[in-house]
């Protein structure tokens, strides 16, 4: 059961939750908009935290085992901050067929981390896509929301070098 | 709607003439009328969700195999519930939830009165012919009274139902999908830490297996009482 | 907007277009513009501006032209002229082609009588490539919701629906049910509210079709979701689109808003009492969410776990409303259909398959893009003619269509026609029209292995013979991949799917074990390979791993 009769306020300060309220008041704050509120919290934060989860399941009327149990089933959204960078490849059958296999086993090798995962040092995040509908021009791979086409081994890798080479930018400076 | 005269419908189930109701279910008339069908997800006075597949049976000019807990009953439906390929569907279908996690009967506490293990006794399935996957799940004793084992869950989701439809608490749900699907409580956080749960043990005892339990059981002590789901579901009845 | 401000705008759209000598189309869809398309087009421009010929030649972003695999792709004077791979410092070389008439460098130069563009028969694609997807007055120029104001001016709900049944269009989303039979349901159903969604969640791994029409005529599709709104009383529509494609959802938006800003969506649509709103809905990336009870739950702001059916969404569906679900591929086709009239359909395509399929061919082929051809067209003359048969003169080993929930087809029947009830017949299906060739550098267990971890991966959870099933599936085709694998597997394998197949709750789990049945009837030989032999014919699988580290 949800503190309903409790007035509802943003977990912090940060300005950027009237862009999560507008969205949710766009929707008369129905619980149906939960999906689409859980996207502009992604969109916005770059990721979900459990406090983005209770103001947003207590805003809605949704029980909170409903809200992480939706946050959970979708594999676009996730509870891990993501690092610098990003490197998506993707692994639809066009691409796998092409050789997709090869080139995740390549940034694998060349970053120390897994799909999913993160490096250490928060430079790059390795992340794989079932199809970006790119599939003419695979294997396809999305650095840093760019769709990139026809990748091959020696591109991926270079591409990895230099995110995991960069200069780490000041706080706050991406996104 | 509600008062107009429901339909009433004669069909055959398992070679027997019977009657029942256009808003019963296959199922429903089949135990009206003393023929078993196994289930698992299904328990009356909760919701019917159609997921553990025990209860398919074949319908005469279906092609598909249609769950009786769900499937409505039609003037002049021939069913059958037992052959030789549903009994290897329903023998599969055990055997995938005895290799999915760990159920060691002999160390349960539900032993002897868990609805799986009923199953398997009374279907013949005594060994399992796929490998085991056997991930090692959590245990979770953080709440006074009660423990929930994770590797004990079949996933039939009785818990989260009661708890919303009969409890209004809607304290459990179900995090993840595939195998890695799990129960929680709250945001996925202990369950005695949890803000919505009232305590009232109702998805203890409607749980079929031990993967919920009471704390200060041996094995084979935990008998489930399910009392007050009868009686809330004539109410519902009552109430149409 | 009336019928006569659309014969207006229509008109002067095209005069506007007819002031130029040349039109330049640049290809401005998500393929082309990922090879820079966009710096292209600019660059164009500013070419012609400096030459002072932005008077006599137009430059113009279009949608996807098909052989996205050459792009960026660029075309001019009714298509007579195409260039490909074109780069920002080739522009003066277009202009020189299309304005003076010198040759381009032969490097540029696409041949425009390729059999990839010549074989095609284009309907759902007739836009694409040819207007400029973010202007309605050019969907509108090319008789653009003519059929929306032909309906709901001078037809009635049922005259709308009878020339649907009457072209025999089939479902495009997968498993062709007569979209005129789900028509009538819906209109015949009780309900104060009634919804029409439109399924773009586009699922299979490997297929486009969809993308390309949302992101190169998007008013189509919102065209044909009003029709079917008219024609089964529905005033509230939904576009569950994947959050994968955000170019389609945003041109989307914009045909949505133009749309609404022209009285074409909205309240009182043409001056009638016919009202329709469409919203768009993102997934959020989940396969199952295809499935349309699932796609129903997930609108509704739930996980998307499918329920029984029946109740069908077409009895209860939204919100509990009779719902209409259909595929994007099935409502591009809607306008034509009522411009040109049923029978015009009819006349196209096989006997119980009409009209066109899109196909996004892609895999080991020469030619990788779009194509829309006529149904009843042999696999070999998609393979072969339109995609130009397979690189490096390799050999042919399969087809793949219908992705996850499809077969693999094998040499022997490259040859039967493509309609739904031929490819069914060999153990695939049509799917929603990816088609994915490979040749001898596939090992076909490893195909398998491939769907299944994809199956496996995207299972709901919710029903038992599905999530276990699928882990149990993947997990023995893994081990023959190793080649840790006994006969016994085998026998376990044929009878987890039939089981499966069976028992599942959802298509998903029906049809996952489609690639591996389809693989152990026609390459039975590489399964055997690997567990007897210890060998893995394509090279790809080391399933002798264990003895050459022995014999080491
Ligand atoms: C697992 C699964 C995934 C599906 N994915 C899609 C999809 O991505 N796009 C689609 O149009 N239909 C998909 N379908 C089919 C839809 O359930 C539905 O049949 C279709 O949208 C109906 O439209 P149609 O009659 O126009 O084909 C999927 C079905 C299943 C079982
Ligand atoms: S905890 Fe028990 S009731 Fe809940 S899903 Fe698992 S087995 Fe079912
Ligand atoms: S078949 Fe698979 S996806 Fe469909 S309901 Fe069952 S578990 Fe979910
Ligand atoms: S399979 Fe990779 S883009 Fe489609
Ligand atoms: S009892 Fe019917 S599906 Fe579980
Ligand atoms: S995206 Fe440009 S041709 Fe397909």
């Amino acid at each position: 059961m949800l503190p309903t009769q409790k007035t509802i306020s943003p977990p912090s300060e940060d300005k950027r939750w009237k862009i999560v309220d507008g969205m949710m008041r766009r929707h008369g704050h129905e619980p149906y908009a939960l999906i689409e509120v859980l996207h502009t919290v992604q969109e916005t934060f770059g990721f979900l935290t459990d406090d983005a989860l209770r103001y947003v399941a207590t805003s809605l009327r949704v029980p909170y085992s409903r809200v992480y149990g939706v946050a959970t089933f979708y594999h676009f959204f996730t509870m891990k901050p993501p690092g610098e960078h990003t490197c998506v490849v993707c692994t639809g059958t066009a691409c796998y067929i092409k050789g997709a296999p090869v080139l995740l086993n390549a940034v694998q090798e060349a970053a120390g981390i897994k799909q999913g995962e993160t490096t250490p040092d928060g430079k790059l995040s390795l992340l794989t896509a079932r199809c970006l509908g790119s599939c003419g021009l695979a294997p396809a791979v999305v650095f840093d929301g760019q769709v990139a086409g026809k990748i091959t081994t020696e591109t991926i890798k270079k591409r990895v070098r230099t995110y995991l080479e960069s200069e780490t930018l000041a706080e706050g400076a991406h996104k | 709607m509600n008062n107009t005269a429901i339909e009433i419908c004669t069909l055959i189930i398992e070679n027997h003439e019977c009657g029942g109701r256009a808003d019963q279910t296959i199922l429903e008339v089949a135990e009206e009328n003393g023929i078993f069908i196994p289930t698992l997800c299904r328990l009356s006075g909760l919701s019917n969700i159609g997921a553990c597949r025990m209860c398919l049976v074949e319908v005469k000019g279906m092609n598909k195999l249609m769950p009786a807990c769900v499937t409505k009953v039609q003037e002049g439906m021939v069913v059958t519930v037992n052959n030789e390929r549903l009994a290897e569907h329903r023998r599969l279908a055990l055997e995938m939830l005895f290799s999915e996690r760990n159920h060691i009967c002999s160390v349960c506490v539900t032993n002897g009165h868990c609805d799986l293990q009923f199953l398997a006794q009374k279907l013949g399935v005594n060994h399992i012919t796929m490998p085991y996957i056997h991930p090692l799940m959590p245990v979770d004793a953080s709440h006074p009274r009660f423990l929930a084992d994770h590797n004990r869950c079949i996933l039939c989701t009785r818990c989260v139902r009661v708890c919303q439809e009969v409890e209004g608490a809607h304290t459990w749900d179900i995090m993840g999908r595939g195998t890695k699907a799990r129960v929680i409580t709250d945001l996925n956080r202990p369950w005695g830490e949890s803000e919505s749960c009232t305590g009232c043990g109702k998805c203890v005892q409607v749980c079929p297996t031990g993967a919920l339990s009471e704390k200060g059981q041996a094995a084979g002590e935990m008998l489930k009482r399910r009392t007050f789901l009868p009686y809330l579901s004539m109410m519902r009845e009552v109430g149409k | 907007m009336n019928q006569d401000d659309l014969t207006s705008i229509a008109a002067q759209t095209k005069q506007s277009e007819n002031r130029y000598d040349h039109v330049i189309k640049v290809c401005v869809a998500a393929g082309c513009l990922s090879a820079n398309s966009e710096q292209v087009k600019t660059q164009l421009e500013s070419e012609l501006k400096q030459r002072g010929l932005e008077t006599c030649c137009k430059v113009k972003g279009v949608g996807c032209m098909g052989l996205c695999a050459a792009g960026p792709l660029v075309s001019a004077d009714a298509n007579e002229l195409m260039f490909q791979g074109v780069t920002p410092a080739d522009a003066s070389a277009v202009i020189d082609s299309v304005v003076d008439k010198k040759p381009a460098p032969a490097a540029i130069v696409m041949d425009s009588q390729l059999d990839f563009f010549t074989g095609q028969k284009k309907i759902v694609l007739e836009n694409s490539g040819e207007i400029d997807p973010e202007r309605v007055e050019d969907y509108i120029a090319a008789d653009g919701y003519e059929a929306l104001f032909h309906c709901i001016t001078k037809l009635k709900p049922l005259g709308v629906i009878e020339q649907v049944t009457k072209s025999g269009l089939r479902g495009r989303g997968g498993a062709g049910f007569p979209t005129g039979l789900k028509w009538t349901t819906v209109a015949k159903a009780q309900g104060a509210r009634k919804y029409v969604i439109c399924n773009a969640d586009e699922g299979d791994p490997g297929a486009f079709m969809d993308r390309s029409v949302l992101e190169s005529d998007p008013h189509r599709v919102l065209e044909g979701m009003a029709i079917a709104a008219y024609a089964v009383g529905a005033s509230k529509g939904f576009i569950y689109c994947r959050a994968e494609y955000p170019l389609a959802v945003k041109r989307l938006r914009i045909a949505i808003r133009q749309a609404e800003n022209n009285g074409l969506l909205g309240m009182n649509i043409g001056d009638t009492h016919f009202d329709f709103k469409i919203e768009v809905r993102l997934g959020a990336g989940a396969f199952v969410c295809g499935e349309e009870t699932a796609l129903i739950a997930s609108i509704e702001g739930g996980r998307g776990t499918p329920r029984p059916r029946p109740p069908f969404p077409a009895q209860e569906g939204l919100w509990k409303s009779p719902t209409l679900i259909n595929n994007v591929e099935t409502f591009a086709n809607i306008p034509p259909i009522i411009r040109r009239g049923g029978d015009w359909f009819a006349s196209i395509g096989t006997d119980k398959s009409k009209g066109t399929k899109v196909f996004a061919l892609a895999g080991r082929v020469n030619n990788t893009g779009l194509i829309e051809v006529p149904m009843g067209i042999t696999l070999r003359e998609i393979i072969f003619k339109l995609g130009g048969g397979i690189p490096e003169g390799r050999r042919f080993k399969a087809v793949q269509s219908g992705g996850p929930s499809g077969g693999c087809v094998p040499e022997q029947y490259l040859d039967i026609p493509v309609d739904y009830d031929s490819l069914a017949s060999v153990g695939s299906i049509m799917g929603s029209g990816g088609m994915i060739v490979m040749d001898e550098t596939s090992c076909m267990v490893d195909v398998a292995k491939f769907f299944m971890d994809f199956c496996m991966s995207e299972s709901c959870g919710k029903c038992v013979p599905c999530r276990v099933g699928t882990t149990q599936m993947h997990n023995i085709l893994e081990r023959i991949t190793q080649g840790e694998a006994g006969p016994q597997d085998l026998d376990l394998l044929t009878r987890l799917t039939s089981m499966v197949k069976a028992a599942s709750l959802c298509g998903l789990g029906q049809t996952a074990p489609n690639p591996t049945l389809t693989t152990l009837r026609y390459f039975m030989d590489e399964y055997r390979a690997h567990i007897e032999e210890g060998r893995c014919p394509a090279g790809i699988c080391h399933p002798a791993k264990v003895e050459a580290e022995v014999g080491a």
